[in-house]
C-alpha cells in the first residue's frame, strides 16, 4: 500500500475521479425522488425478468373454463376474454416495454450525440441537421412514429426504429446546445492550446461535459417511449398479438369494459407506475447533474 | 412586428418542406405492392394496375416525388379509393373535431395548470405545493388513452352519467354535443395539465423571488395583484413556450383519444385508414396535422414578441 507522498500524478487523479464518483452516487441515493424511482424500476426489472416464476399461468394459453374471470387468488388480476391470466400477460408485456425503452433511449442517446456533435462542430453541416430536425419535429407527438410502424409493418424491431427516429431530434438538440456551452469555455481554449486534437477534444473535454443533460433526457426518453409503445400497440401497429404487450392488453380491454374492467385497468397501472418511477429518476438526475435546470428551489 | 411575423412565416418553409418530404417518402417505406393491399385480397389484376397507375407507382421515384409536390402547391392531396372521394375534401370535414377537442382540452389544461402552478409557487413550501407537485407528476406518467378509458368505465359505465363513446354534431344537440366532447377533453387535459402546472411553478418562482416583486410588495400592494399582475405577466413566457408544446402533444394525443371515444375526427381516420391500410389519406392527415402544428408554433412566437419585446428586436 503506497503512502500519500509516493501516488504518481495519474494515481492521484484516478483516486480523485473515484471519490468524485463515489460522492456523486452517494448523493443521487440520497435524494428521495431518484431513490423511489430507482426502487419502481428495480422492482419492475425484476418482475419482468422474473415473469415465468411469478406467473402461475402461461401468458398465451387460453382456457375456455376460466372466460372473464375478476381478480381472485388465483388470478390476480382476473383473466381476458380467451381466460388468459392477465396478471402472466402484464409481466410478459413489462418485459416487451422494457426491452423496447431500453432500445429507444440508448439508440436515441447514441444517433442524438452523432447528430448533436456533428452539427455543433461542423459549421455547413449545421443547418442542415438541423433544418431536417425542425421538420421531423414538426409531426406533433407520437404522430410520426404511428405513420412510420404503420408503413414498415407491425413489429418489435420496427417500434423500435420508429421511436428512435421520433425522439432523436429532440435528444440531438439537447446535444448540441450543451456542446455550444461548453465549447466556448475556457478549459478547452487550453486543451487547444496545449496542442490537444479534434478527437480528443471532442472525446475527452466537450461530450464529457455535455453528458449531464443528455443523461437526463434520456431517462425522459425512457419514460416517454414506454408510454408511447403501448399508444403503437394499443392502435395495432406495435408489436403484434397474441404476445401480449402492455397496450395491446388495453386494446383487449376495451371490448370488455362492460363487464370485465381489469383486463384495461391492471395494465395501465403498470404503464403509469414504471413510467412514474423513471420521471422520478430523471427529476432526481436533473437536480443533481443539471442543477440550472431544477424546477424548484 | 411585421416584419417579425413575415420573417418567422419565412422560417416555416424548410419545416413545411421536410415535413412534405417525410409524408412523400412514408409510402416508399411499405413493405411489398401497396396496389395489391389497396386493392385486396379479391383484385383483379386489372384492378391493381389502374391503382397502380393513379398512383404513380408505375413510375421512377423522382417522377412521383416531382408530381407530388406539383399537386401539393395546388392543394391536392389525392384521391382515397376505399373512401372514394378525395382527401382534402375527407380530412377537413373531419378537421372542425379535432380542433374543437384540442381546444377544449388546452383550455381546460391551462387555467388549471397555470393556476395549479402559481397556486404552488406562491405556497412554497407548504402540503399545497408538495400535493400540486406531486399530482402533475403523477399526471404526466398516465397514459391518456388509458386514462380515457378509466374515465368511461367509472362515468359511463358504473355511473351512467356520460355517454361511453360516440358523437352529436353541434348543429343538432348542443346539449349532447358537450356530453359526448366532455370526458375526451378531460382525458387530453389532463396529462398536460401535469407539464404546465409545472412550468408555471418554476416559472413564477424564479420571478417571484426578483427585487422588483419585494419592491411592490413593500410599497403596500395586494397579495393578488402583485401575484397576477407583475409576477404572472413576466412568468408567461416560459409557459407559453410549455402551451405551444403542449398544443402539439394534444394534436397527437387527440388521435388516439378519438379513437377511444369514436369522434369522428382526422385523428380517427388515420387510424381507420392505417387499418384499410389506405396510405393517400394516412398522407393526407399526417400533412395537415403537422401544418397546423407549424402554424401553432408561429403563433406561439408571435405571442412571444407580444409578452416579451426583446424576441422581437433580437432576429
Amino acid at each position: 500500500m503506497p503512502t500519500e507522498e509516493s501516488l504518481s500524478l495519474g494515481q492521484e487523479m484516478a483516486r480523485a475521479r473515484w471519490r468524485r464518483r463515489r460522492v456523486f452516487v452517494a448523493r443521487l441515493f440520497r435524494h428521495p425522488s431518484f431513490l423511489i424511482g430507482a426502487v419502481i424500476l428495480v422492482l419492475f426489472t425484476s418482475a419482468a425478468v422474473l415473469a415465468d416464476v411469478l406467473a402461475q399461468h402461461p401468458p398465451n394459453k387460453n382456457n375456455y373454463r376460466f372466460i372473464l374471470m375478476g381478480p381472485s387468488a388465483e388470478f390476480w388480476f382476473g383473466t381476458d376474454g380467451y381466460g388468459r391470466d392477465v396478471f402472466s400477460r402484464v409481466l410478459h408485456g413489462t418485459q416487451v416495454s422494457l426491452t423496447i425503452g431500453i432500445a429507444v433511449a440508448t439508440l436515441t442517446g447514441l444517433f442524438g450525440t452523432i447528430l448533436g456533435t456533428l452539427a455543433s462542430y461542423v459549421r455547413w453541416l449545421d443547418a442542415l441537421i438541423m433544418r431536417t430536425l425542425d421538420g421531423l419535429m414538426a409531426f406533433p407527438g407520437v404522430l410520426l412514429a404511428i405513420a412510420l410502424a404503420s408503413a414498415l409493418g407491425p413489429s418489435v424491431t420496427n417500434a423500435v426504429i420508429a421511436l428512435t427516429v421520433t425522439f432523436t431530434p429532440r435528444t440531438a438538440r439537447v446535444v448540441r446546445s450543451g456542446i455550444l456551452v461548453v465549447r466556448g469555455m475556457q478549459f478547452v481554449e487550453a486543451a487547444q492550446a496545449v496542442g490537444a486534437g479534434h478527437g480528443r477534444i471532442i472525446f475527452r473535454y466537450i461530450l464529457a461535459n455535455a453528458l449531464s443533460p443528455l443523461i437526463v433526457q434520456l431517462t425522459y426518453v425512457f419514460a416517454v417511449s414506454i408510454i408511447s409503445e403501448a399508444i403503437l400497440s394499443f392502435l395495432g401497429v406495435g408489436p403484434p398479438p397474441p404476445a401480449p404487450s402492455l397496450g395491446n392488453i388495453i386494446a383487449d380491454g376495451r371490448t370488455y369494459i362492460q363487464e370485465a374492467w381489469w383486463i384495461a385497468v391492471f395494465p395501465g397501472i403498470a404503464i403509469a407506475t414504471l413510467v412514474l418511477g423513471l420521471n422520478l429518476m430523471g427529476d432526481g438526475l436533473r437536480d443533481i447533474l443539471d442543477p440550472r435546470q431544477r424546477n424548484d428551489h | 412586428m411585421t416584419l417579425f411575423i413575415i420573417r418567422r412565416l419565412l422560417s416555416a418553409l424548410p419545416v413545411l418542406f421536410v415535413v412534405s418530404l417525410m409524408t412523400f417518402l412514408i409510402m416508399w417505406l411499405v413493405p411489398g405492392d401497396v396496389s395489391a393491399e389497396i386493392g385486396g385480397s379479391d383484385a383483379t389484376p386489372e384492378q391493381i394496375e389502374r391503382i397502380q397507375a393513379q398512383l404513380g407507382l408505375d413510375r421512377p421515384i423522382h417522377e412521383r416525388a416531382i408530381s407530388w409536390y406539383a399537386n401539393l402547391l395546388r392543394g391536392d392531396l389525392g384521391f382515397s379509393y376505399l373512401l372514394n372521394r378525395s382527401v382534402v375534401d375527407a380530412v377537413l370535414e373531419r378537421l372542425p373535431v379535432t380542433l374543437a377537442l384540442a381546444s377544449m382540452a388546452l383550455v381546460m389544461a391551462t387555467m388549471i395548470g397555470v393556476l395549479l402552478g402559481v397556486s404552488a409557487a406562491v405556497r412554497h413550501n407548504t402540503w399545497l405545493d408538495q400535493a400540486s407537485m406531486v399530482a402533475a407528476l403523477i399526471g404526466l406518467s398516465i397514459p391518456d388513452f388509458w386514462f380515457g378509458i378509466v374515465l368511461i368505465i367509472l362515468f359511463g359505465v358504473t355511473l351512467g352519467w356520460l355517454p361511453t363513446g360516440g358523437y352529436v354534431p353541434i348543429t343538432e344537440d348542443v346539449l349532447g354535443w358537450a356530453r359526448s366532447m366532455a370526458l375526451p377533453a378531460l382525458t387530453l387535459a389532463f396529462t398536460q395539465m401535469g407539464i404546465i402546472a409545472r412550468m408555471a411553478r418554476s416559472s413564477m418562482l424564479d420571478v417571484l423571488n426578483q427585487d422588483y416583486i419585494r419592491t411592490a410588495r413593500a410599497k403596500g400592494m395586494r397579495g393578488r395583484t402583485v401575484v397576477f399582475k407583475h409576477a404572472l405577466r413576466n412568468a408567461m413566457v416560459p409557459i407559453i413556450t410549455t402551451i405551444g408544446v403542449t398544443t402539439g402533444i394534444l394534436l397527437s394525443g387527440a388521435v388516439v383519444i378519438e379513437t377511444v371515444f369514436s369522434l369522428p375526427g382526422v385523428g380517427r381516420l388515420i387510424i381507420g385508414s392505417i387499418q384499410r391500410r389506405d396510405f393517400p389519406v394516412i398522407q393526407g392527415g399526417l400533412l395537415v396535422t403537422a401544418t397546423v402544428f407549424v402554424f401553432v408554433n408561429i403563433v406561439v412566437d408571435v405571442l412571444y414578441g407580444v409578452f416579451d419585446p426583446r424576441v422581437r428586436d433580437e432576429r
